[in-house]
């Protein structure tokens, strides 16, 4: 047995889960797929006296849309979304990221929440939720709370979530459907391992083929995932086109802050990162440009 | 702690005095002495310690053993037919020598499981996807997924028929597995 000692609760609601993290207090955790908070117990960089089981709690998940927002609640797992036909709908941005995360055993049990709450640079979802301008919900005994994901993402394996809360969903905005386009693009060592660099856009074109609104974001190139303000700000009500990409591109280095490591580079990090933005920009722009066209035909 | 009731390759099991800390890979290993799952890297890298749990794989060394009361566990004990004889993917296994030191193997073979389960006949790109989660140190992967791939064509036919079939895929006259 590789991890410290612990006490073990299971909580079969939101609100037994928010109860036992008030109760016990200060180290308790909350054990959702366990694909990063175990590993880290089995090293020993985690040691909580107390686990929280959520897995059997029935509010915490699922999926829905509300108005304008896809509901995912946070204990939903996330092999489950990559197979949602309601997210290959509505979030195809997520359902593309989906398949580079992780491998399918650990998709099996790894949830979207948990995912988010344990804010690894080289993640996926948190790239994704990132450039959606989703946010999370956090709830403890007496109150809720709704942070922007990109400000609830302090730091790699840092987020703002105190002892006693306990994040209930992830709320994406949706997007227009006409004249939309995504893209998600990831360079790895071996196929869903961690991302030594990764992008994702999202882009609305208007009827002249104009940027009406676009968003762009990296990971894995500084400590939390980075969206790239004054690209997006270039690409405003302008036509996509590879020399002006070429140009926009120009703008990236000092937006990315990347580290060396035995993968990569810091240097070669920002060589994939431009090539791997101006890849999805790219191939963002002819999604939305074929909508277009199928909505004239 | 007490796990009232797990069933493990269609046997229930109750158990008690289990710590909290013991994975499910140590309960199956040490407590059922189920020893087919192998531990490999014990934190959610390497792949050889995957089961079907309630028919999906996961890794069982990330998954607590408390957290399994309630659920279905298949190792690769559970994959042998009846009277021990092997499954079609153990034969392909064999036939193509998809093993050399055998210590990622039950990994290989329940993940491959769980694909044909889910998706009767897989791509090349479907096994290879499958499998990426699971590492070997020996073969290279290749005849792995030709295993895989050959036991997808002759999993639907009754054991003994099967292992002839793969090796008369594979070039071996039918004749010399049965005089053999």
């Amino acid at each position: 047995m590789k991890p410290a000692q612990f006490d073990y609760e299971r909580a079969t609601s939101l609100a037994e889960a928010c109860a036992a993290l008030s109760r016990v207090g200060g180290d308790a955790r909350i054990l959702a797929g366990g694909q990063t908070l175990v590993p880290m117990m089995a090293m020993r960089l985690s040691r909580p006296s107390v686990l929280i089981d959520i897995n059997d709690a029935v509010d915490l998940t699922g999926l829905e849309i509300d108005g304008e927002t896809i509901v995912i609640r946070s204990a939903t797992r996330q092999q489950q979304l990559l197979e949602s036909e309601l997210i290959a709908k509505h979030l195809p941005l997520l359902a593309d990221a989906l398949k580079f995360v992780g491998h399918v055993q650990t998709r099996n049990r790894g949830t979207i929440g948990g995912s988010i709450v344990h804010s690894d640079p080289s993640a996926e979802i948190g790239l994704v939720a990132v450039v959606s301008d989703a946010s999370v919900r956090l709830h403890r005994n007496v109150g809720v709370r709704t942070v922007p994901v990109d400000e609830f993402i302090l730091g790699p394996m840092q987020t703002d979530i105190a002892p006693d809360e306990c994040l209930s969903d992830v709320r994406f905005g949706l997007w227009p459907k006409d004249g939309y386009g995504h893209a998600f693009e990831e360079v790895s060592i071996r196929r869903s391992d961690f991302a030594i660099v990764a992008a994702a856009t999202q882009i609305v074109l208007g009827p002249d083929f104009r940027v009406c609104r676009i968003a762009i974001a990296v990971a894995n190139c500084g400590p939390t995932p980075i969206r790239l303000r004054t690209i997006e700000a270039a690409f405003e009500n302008e036509t996509v086109t590879e020399r002006f990409l070429h140009e926009a591109l120009q703008l990236i280095d000092p937006e990315l802050d990347p580290y060396d490591d035995i993968h990569a580079s810091a240097t070669l990090r920002r060589r994939i990162a431009r090539h791997l933005v101006g890849r999805a920009i790219l191939q963002a722009n002819a999604r939305a440009r074929r909508s277009l066209k199928k909505r004239e035909q | 702690m007490k796990i009232q009731n797990f069933n493990v390759n269609g046997r229930q099991f109750s158990l008690s005095d289990i710590e909290p800390r013991m994975s499910l890979l140590d309960l199956l290993r040490d407590r059922l002495r189920l020893t087919g799952t192998h531990a490999g890297c014990e934190h959610g890298v390497c792949g050889a310690c995957s089961v079907l749990f309630d028919g999906r794989p996961i890794r069982s060394c990330l998954i607590l053993g408390v957290q399994a009361d309630g659920h279905e566990i298949i190792t690769v004990e559970g994959l042998v037919g009846r009277a021990g004889s092997l499954g079609a993917l153990q034969e392909a296994f064999c036939d193509f020598h998809a093993l050399q030191c055998g210590y990622c193997t039950p990994g290989m073979l329940i993940a491959s499981e769980a694909l044909l389960r889910r998706n009767p006949s897989p791509t090349r790109e479907d096994v290879v996807d499958a499998l990426s989660g699971n590492l070997c140190r020996c073969t290279g992967y290749g005849q792995i997924v030709e295993a895989v791939l050959a036991a997808t064509r002759h999993r639907t036919e009754p054991t003994t028929k099967c292992a002839a079939a793969i090796r008369q895929d594979h070039g071996e006259p039918e004749s010399s597995s049965t005089k053999g």
